[in-house]
């Protein structure tokens, strides 16, 4: 929303970013704008004199339907209609809006209050403009539609002609005002399209991509197929001869993946032109040092480190080697997975203009912040002078959450001062320069007593890592479930070094530990005779709070229990006829991101080892509310499908001599429409605040197909992607 | 050069390489946008137009062979009767997440259903198959399609 004139007489900042609360601005003086110009109440929101009502929508939108969702919450509260509704995307100012970020599925737990509370601040002062107004105590005020009520009297004005004398009134403490019964509610809780879906259908442009401006010069950037490479020399005057080529400019870089590597810059006033000349560059690059990394070279590595001790120790509990000797079975699996790119169908892109000092961003990013901070440091201006608005994204899945593409199309504007830029990846590109998923390996062991139940537990993670530490998205927790469930437990930590960017996968972590965990205790499971829901059932025990990290919200065991519980009768598990030869059933449950989720893959297995999922069925909580359910099952089912994806469509990153060697979607696949089951959701509606739907329904579905799998070949998957030979015979 | 196009009904002549795509003469030399870039290697499907009333990709097709051709693009695919259908059934089951495919998704389905007014499964899925969708919408676009097609939209 660009409102400069709020942003100038702003006093907001402290309670923004206490928790993201809103205060009315006492100061705005509005009853100088009589007419035709709308008025705002509060940075979200605007009444126009047709008593149409703008409402900003301040976090990125990359497909999460947080657009739609945040500002159906400040409407709820507000009492207007969503036809009376219109949308606009906020820029990035955090001192304004609150925190605005896409990830960690923290939409809904950060905002469900604040949101709602900007709605109901600012109707709770126009409400006290009517009663002033008529002379009556504000409680005899009812509203809706946008329209306040004296029910005494039948009184009534439309917000649009109250609203400038609600703003001249001193600020309420968004705090103290009173919130709606969710019996009241009249938006939240209703499926509400997306805000955008009409002008996606028409084809507008809303995308990073589709910024468009007059004298905009197009970029296309090499870097070093080897990450890290430097820049030596390269025929740049030949380039630069071609026809249409406007600039080729080299850009220093700071040996920051997520800011700048070297490169070469083509410019012209088509993409496609300064792309094919782009391929025309001959460079020399310094890889001194980083040819080394491959995936082999990693795969030996690991391979050489599980059986030796780990470098570090994440967890012990109990005497976990008395357990072992004392264990009527042992249970011993090794577990691996690859790299994954994220493959966001928009490639990366930015549109910069450096300009007298200042700089103008166009990006699709799901974390503008600190982009804004490596823009500043890269180009050498106060974060001040950066302006970033925020377009839609064609995917996000926490590419996004990277900016490299941010830094990148200004530094290069940065050498052609006034003239707009567009920085386009090439898809080879976008697959060639991402933050992949780490890989990983586990090898585990459990011990299980002569009573059938799981007496010892042990991990050796090997992840990458520097200086001690894991890198980028490639942690474990202490207290990864059955962690606190088990009474003797051992988790221990070795590193390797990488060269590969690493970065944040929808559901960072999860998404391979969930896979790890849930099919190695299904093991464990059929080793002690009973199946995974009845094990997850006995572990978890009594409803209460495992020990977790600090500041994130624990696994409560009896809210996993509940999805186990609903998902089990939902698919009628442990009952029915046996199923036909090649066809099994598999369960998995994970906690992330503060939802429950417990899902049952149905899949038939063909002679020839192709793996067909015939059905899932998904039972999660994320608390009390399901805000705009339309979206949380859409969210739900790309989410499983997706899971199903990093399985069963050939998806691994993979390197040599440090390179990344996929370029497309031929070579790094993602499920198209004939490969998805049906998928059945239903939700355990429990007492708990409301939670986000963008990441918890994927860890599960992984390990539900793994031992699926397993219940119909007795064929263990202990490494992703699956492949035909792997089930084949 | 300059190389005469009939986009969307409308005789529009640019000058650009002959051997430009479709796809950046739509989005560079017409400004219509709404056709999408996901891979430049008919791999992904985000760039589909109607050529001649065919779902083609426009990235593997250049101006000098489209120049032969009536093109329709997702700005005024909607003018025809499939088109309208579909476009109606793609709101009404709130059918995208990012949408950044579903330019490409709309035009697939609107040439299906022009050739197939009752597709079955089999020739959704077939006639789909091309179309990348990265959030996974697949279950949405097949009710859209049988919704469209007048069959209803039970799935989703």
């Amino acid at each position: 929303m660009p409102d400069i004139a709020i942003e100038r007489r702003s006093f907001l900042k402290a309670t923004l970013l206490a928790g993201g609360a809103l205060a009315i601005d006492a100061r705005v003086a509005l009853a100088g704008t009589a007419g035709e110009a709308p008025v705002a109440l509060n940075a979200f929101i605007r009444i126009a004199a047709d008593n149409s009502i703008t409402i900003g929508a301040k976090n990125p939108e990359i497909g999460q339907g947080v657009k739609t969702m945040l500002p159906m919450l400040i409407a709820e509260e507000l009492d207007v209609d969503w036809a009376q509704v219109r949308i606009e995307q906020t820029h990035a100012a955090e001192r304004l809006f609150g925190p605005q970020v896409a990830g960690g599925s923290r939409a809904t737990p950060v905002n469900w209050l604040p949101m709602r509370r900007v709605g109901a601040t600012a109707r709770s002062l126009l409400v006290q403009a009517a009663a002033r107004k008529w002379g009556v105590d504000p409680a005899g005020l009812a509203t809706a539609g946008g329209v306040v009520t004296h029910e005494a009297s039948g009184r009534t004005a439309r917000y649009a002609d109250l609203a400038a004398d609600a703003a001249a009134l001193p600020p309420i403490d968004p705090e103290n005002v009173k919130l709606k019964d969710p019996a009241a509610f009249r938006i939240i809780g209703r499926s509400i399209g997306g805000v955008d879906v009409p002008a996606i259908v028409a084809g507008k442009p809303l995308y990073g991509i589709d910024v468009a401006m007059p004298g905009l010069l197009h970029a296309a950037l090499e870097v070093c197929p080897v990450f890290g490479g430097t820049f030596r020399a390269g025929n740049l005057d030949e380039v630069r001869k071609m026809p249409g080529v406007r600039h080729v400019i080299v850009i220093k870089g700071n040996g920051q993946a997520e800011s700048l590597y070297d490169g070469v810059a083509v410019l012209a006033e088509s993409w496609w032109v300064a792309d094919r000349a782009r391929q025309a560059l001959d460079l020399q690059w310094d890889t001194a040092g980083l040819e080394g990394f491959s995936t082999d070279g990693y795969a030996a590595e690991a391979a050489a480190r599980m059986g030796a001790k780990p470098d570090a120790e994440l967890a012990r509990h109990g005497d976990v080697e008395a357990a072992f000797a004392a264990a009527a079975r042992v249970v011993r699996a090794d577990y691996s997975y690859p790299f994954l790119a994220h493959g966001t169908l928009e490639p990366q892109n930015c549109t910069a203009l450096v300009k007298d000092g200042k700089v103008e961003i166009w990006a699709p990013t799901q974390n503008p912040e600190p982009g804004r901070k490596l823009v500043a440091e890269a180009l050498g201006v106060p974060p001040e002078a950066i302006r970033i608005n925020m377009t839609r994204s064609g995917g996000g899945f926490g590419r996004r959450l990277m900016n490299d593409y941010m830094v990148r199309a200004a530094a290069i504007a940065a050498q052609v001062p006034g003239t707009p830029v567009k920085l386009l990846y090439a898809r080879t590109d976008d697959v060639r320069r991402d933050f992949y998923r780490p890989g990983g390996w586990h090898r585990f062991a459990a011990a299980i007593d002569g009573r059938g139940r799981l007496t010892g537990f042990k991990d050796h993670f090997i992840t990458f890592g520097q200086d001690g530490k894991p890198i980028r998205s490639a942690q474990m927790s202490p207290f990864e479930f059955p962690a606190g469930c088990v009474p003797n437990l051992a988790y221990g930590q070795s590193l390797l070094a990488t060269n590969l960017p690493t970065g944040w996968l929808r559901a960072p972590g999860s998404n391979a530990l969930g896979f790890v965990f849930q099919s190695f205790l299904d093991e464990v499971a059929v080793a002690a005779g009973k199946t995974l829901p009845d094990l997850m059932i006995e572990l978890l025990g009594e409803p209460r709070d495992l020990p977790w990290l600090p500041n994130a919200p624990a696994l409560n065991t009896g809210r996993a229990r509940g999805v186990i519980d609903k998902v089990c009768a939902m698919a009628g598990w442990g009952k029915g006829a046996r199923l036909p030869e090649g066809r099994g059933r598999g369960f998995g449950f994970y906690f992330s991101h503060m939802g429950y989720f417990a899902e049952i893959v149905d899949v038939a297995v063909s002679a020839e080892g192709e793996a067909r999922v015939a059905k899932v069925w998904v039972a999660g909580d994320v608390g009390s509310q399901i805000i705009n359910p339309v979206n949380a099952i859409n969210q739900v089912q790309g989410s499983v499908i997706e899971g199903l994806g990093y399985a069963l469509s050939g998806q691994a990153i993979t390197q040599v001599a440090g390179a990344v060697t996929q370029e497309n979607f031929h070579d790094a696949p993602i499920p198209r429409i004939g490969d998805v089951p049906e998928i059945v959701v239903e939700w355990v509606i429990t007492d708990n605040p409301p939670s986000g739907l963008g990441e918890p329904a994927l860890p599960p579905v992984i390990p539900a197909l793994a031992n699926a799998i397993h219940a119909a070949t007795g064929k263990r998957i202990r490494s992703l992607p699956i492949t035909a030979e792997m089930l084949a015979g | 050069m300059t190389i005469t196009l009939n986009i969307n009904g409308q005789a529009r002549t640019i000058d650009a390489d002959p051997e430009k795509p479709l796809l950046w003469a739509l989005r560079e030399d017409l400004g219509l946008r709404g056709t999408k870039f996901g891979c430049g290697a008919g791999l992904c499907g985000a760039c589909t137009v109607h050529a001649d009333g065919a779902a083609i990709r426009s990235c593997q097709t250049t101006i000098a062979d489209a120049a032969a051709m009536k093109i329709v693009t997702i700005e005024a695919v909607a003018t025809t009767d499939a088109g309208r259908r579909v476009a109606d059934a793609w709101i009404a089951l709130d059918v995208p997440q990012c949408g950044y495919c579903q330019a490409g998704q709309i035009m697939s389905a609107t040439a299906l259903l022009a050739a197939t007014p009752h597709p079955g499964d089999e020739d959704i899925d077939g006639a789909m198959a091309g179309n990348l969708c990265r959030c996974s919408t697949y279950l949405r676009i097949r009710a859209a399609i049988r919704q469209a097609a007048g069959a209803g939209g039970a799935g989703a």
